[in-house]
């Protein structure tokens, strides 16, 4: 279980990273929303693994530490909005310029 | 509980989606009632100042729910401070939007604006971690907006890289968060600078992971080399009035160094020993020679700026990363005086734009009132520059003055003179050929006369110019209150006491421990 969480974080982190690295538009978002997929696991597994138990304190013994989930949640909507908000900019400067590096134009390019 | 505190976040809150309901179409009405809000919003920090000034702390739970269960707004000495400096800025900002006539060129400048600040301030006067990440994103989404105000390709392009950046500097922010959280079982500010004095000294691996993370985060913020690459072009490409209203948002950063590691990481903590000098001193050091190299190379009078912010930043972080009481005082002084020179001369270089085909640093015919903004540019230039008499040259000196006794001192020395030459020249360069080898070209026969700036937007960096006039002459009471604020600062026990032990919902649960 814990090999299992923590290698699919550091699977999505490492893809992610390689994808942000690309020079266009459309890769590097990729790469920033399987980022945010990452984070998002993380945060749930920072509040210890637990199968099969309520978030709740009650009389069970065990219990899902609840915050961590709504952290996850604020941090869900947050990566969502933000994601949607870049897709609309980088369409915006596409088909605006006919372009999508994610670079700085070159003075000639600007010209 | 004082209630007060939370209005710097909820005034803007409201007014925003109220000049989107209310005042769509309606410009006049939008100007009114957005200039009266940060006219009240001074107000409100200026109270919120002086009722901290005497080193009390103002605390308020959201929902009456006790720390560290609930999110609670702290006001101590620095952020009512920061809160009064970013409405004073944005005062000026907004009037010189209006008179510049820039919050015209696209929709809903106003109700971004408000929406900036309420993250602004959220940001300042946060006590939770969690709670500083969301109005982090607050500010951000606002900021996303006004920086592609107006439209253009070459906008949208900054734009993008600029959300690209900030948006994987949130995720590490997460990452930063979700450690801190799995190592402590904490978000709480306070709370959190209590945990982490406990842990053992053997198993630190994680926590430090977090404490450099998190500075990395915020280094992003304040724009740190090498993490500093998003500045310039999003702050040159941006509308002037909102690179100017950014001027604070660099300080954002900033202050949340300075909270998190007096707070929760202070220097003489084992866990995290070594972070401090190591990292950030050189680091800082690096940001002041190349944004005072930039404002050397620079091209164009808006990428200068961008360039005299990353070096003015730079100048923050050496006093900040000195991490004793007389650094953080000095950096306080300078963080003041760097937002407003920085704030105004970005609406300087708008009005050179009045009548010149772009922002070039070539020869080209005057500029429409090239006289009075040549001499708001002389003024901004020393300013920013450090030269005497104004508040950059003091606060330069408070930042000399307390890197004399560390065993650095020849480095911090060496380097914050040596960058301020350069930037004198550069500065230099840029007004002389702005300014003076403008006489030499004559203006086409067939060019439309155009129209000077309006009085407004001169009133507007007039005031912030004033500013810093009063930060030079007041500097002996200013110094006062930043050192007290340092002070404050490093004695972080009354903090953690008003936060942690004052009444609310759940405050018996602690004492019981049966929940």
């Amino acid at each position: 279980m814990e090999i299992l969480v923590a290698s699919a974080i550091g699977i999505l982190t490492a893809g992610g990273l390689y994808l942000v690295l690309r020079l266009r538009t459309f890769p590097v978002i990729m790469g920033i929303s399987l980022l945010t997929y990452a984070v998002n696991v993380f945060l749930f597994a920072s509040g210890r693994l637990t199968v099969g138990a309520p978030p709740i304190l009650s009389d069970a013994t065990t219990y899902t530490d609840p915050l961590p989930q709504a952290l996850v949640l604020t941090a869900i909507v947050i990566s969502f909005g933000m994601t949607a908000v870049v897709v609309m900019i980088a369409l915006g400067a596409y088909l605006g310029g006919d372009d999508d590096h994610v670079d700085d134009p070159t003075p000639e390019d600007a010209a | 509980m004082i209630h007060w505190l939370i209005l710097p976040i909820v005034l803007p809150a409201f007014i925003a989606p109220f000049i989107v309901l209310a005042a769509r179409y309606q410009i006049g009405i939008q100007r009114v009632i957005s200039v009266a809000s940060m006219v009240a919003l001074i107000v409100i920090a200026l109270g919120l100042s002086w009722s901290a000034s005497d080193g009390s702390i103002l605390l308020y739970q959201l929902g009456d729910w006790a720390a560290p269960f609930g999110i609670v707004l702290v006001g101590d000495r620095l952020s009512t401070m920061m809160v009064l400096l970013a409405a004073v800025l944005a005062l000026f900002v907004l009037l010189y939007a209006i008179g510049s006539k820039w919050d015209e060129r696209g929709r809903h400048f106003h109700a971004l604006f408000q929406f900036q600040i309420m993250g602004i301030m959220g940001a300042f006067l946060t006590g939770d971690l969690f709670n500083l990440f969301v109005f982090f994103e607050v500010l951000l989404i606002a900021s996303y907006g006004l920086m592609i105000h107006a439209g253009g390709t070459v906008r949208l392009r900054a734009g993008v890289q600029y959300v690209l950046f900030n948006l994987l500097g949130s995720t590490l922010f997460l990452f930063a968060l979700g450690a801190i959280y799995a190592e402590t079982g904490t978000l709480n500010m306070a709370d959190l600078a209590q945990r982490v004095q406990l842990i053992d000294e053997g198993a630190t691996v994680g926590i430090r992971v977090a404490a450099v993370l998190l500075l990395m985060v915020f280094a992003i913020k304040a724009a740190v080399v090498p993490l500093h690459f998003w500045l310039p072009s999003s702050y040159a490409e941006a509308p002037a009035p909102v690179a100017a209203l950014f001027a604070i948002m660099t300080k954002v950063g900033a202050y949340a160094i300075i909270r998190v590691y007096t707070l929760i990481f202070p220097p003489d903590l084992t866990v995290t020993a070594g972070l401090h000098g190591w990292w950030l001193l050189p680091a800082a050091l690096v940001s002041l020679a190349i944004g005072m190299i930039g404002i050397l190379a620079a091209r164009h009078l808006d990428r200068l700026v961008a360039f005299a912010v990353i070096g003015s930043m730079g100048m923050v972080m050496v006093s900040i990363a000195l991490f004793t009481p007389e650094g953080i005082g000095a950096a306080l002084y300078y963080i003041v005086h760097s937002t407003l020179a920085a704030g105004a001369l970005f609406l300087i270089s708008d009005l050179a734009r009045a009548g010149r085909a772009n922002l070039d640093l070539t020869a080209q015919p005057p500029m429409a009132g090239a006289n009075l903004t040549a001499a708001m540019f002389f003024v901004g230039a020393i300013a920013m520059a450090g030269l005497p008499p104004l508040s950059g040259f003091v606060g330069k000196l408070l930042i000399l003055d307390a890197s004399f006794d560390t065993p650095q001192m020849v480095w911090v020395w060496a380097i914050v003179l040596g960058a301020s030459l350069i930037s004198v020249v550069g500065f230099a360069r840029a007004g002389s050929i702005l300014f003076w080898k403008a006489n030499s070209v004559a203006a086409p026969e067939d060019t439309p006369a155009v129209a000077r700036p309006s009085a407004l937007s001169y009133v507007a960096v007039g005031g912030l110019l004033a500013l810093l006039v009063a930060h030079t002459v007041f500097a002996g009471p200013a110094t006062t209150y930043t050192t007290a604020m340092a002070k404050q600062l490093f004695t972080p026990d009354a903090y953690m006491t008003t936060v942690l032990t004052s009444k609310g919902k759940m405050s018996d649960a602690k004492s019981q421990g049966d929940h």
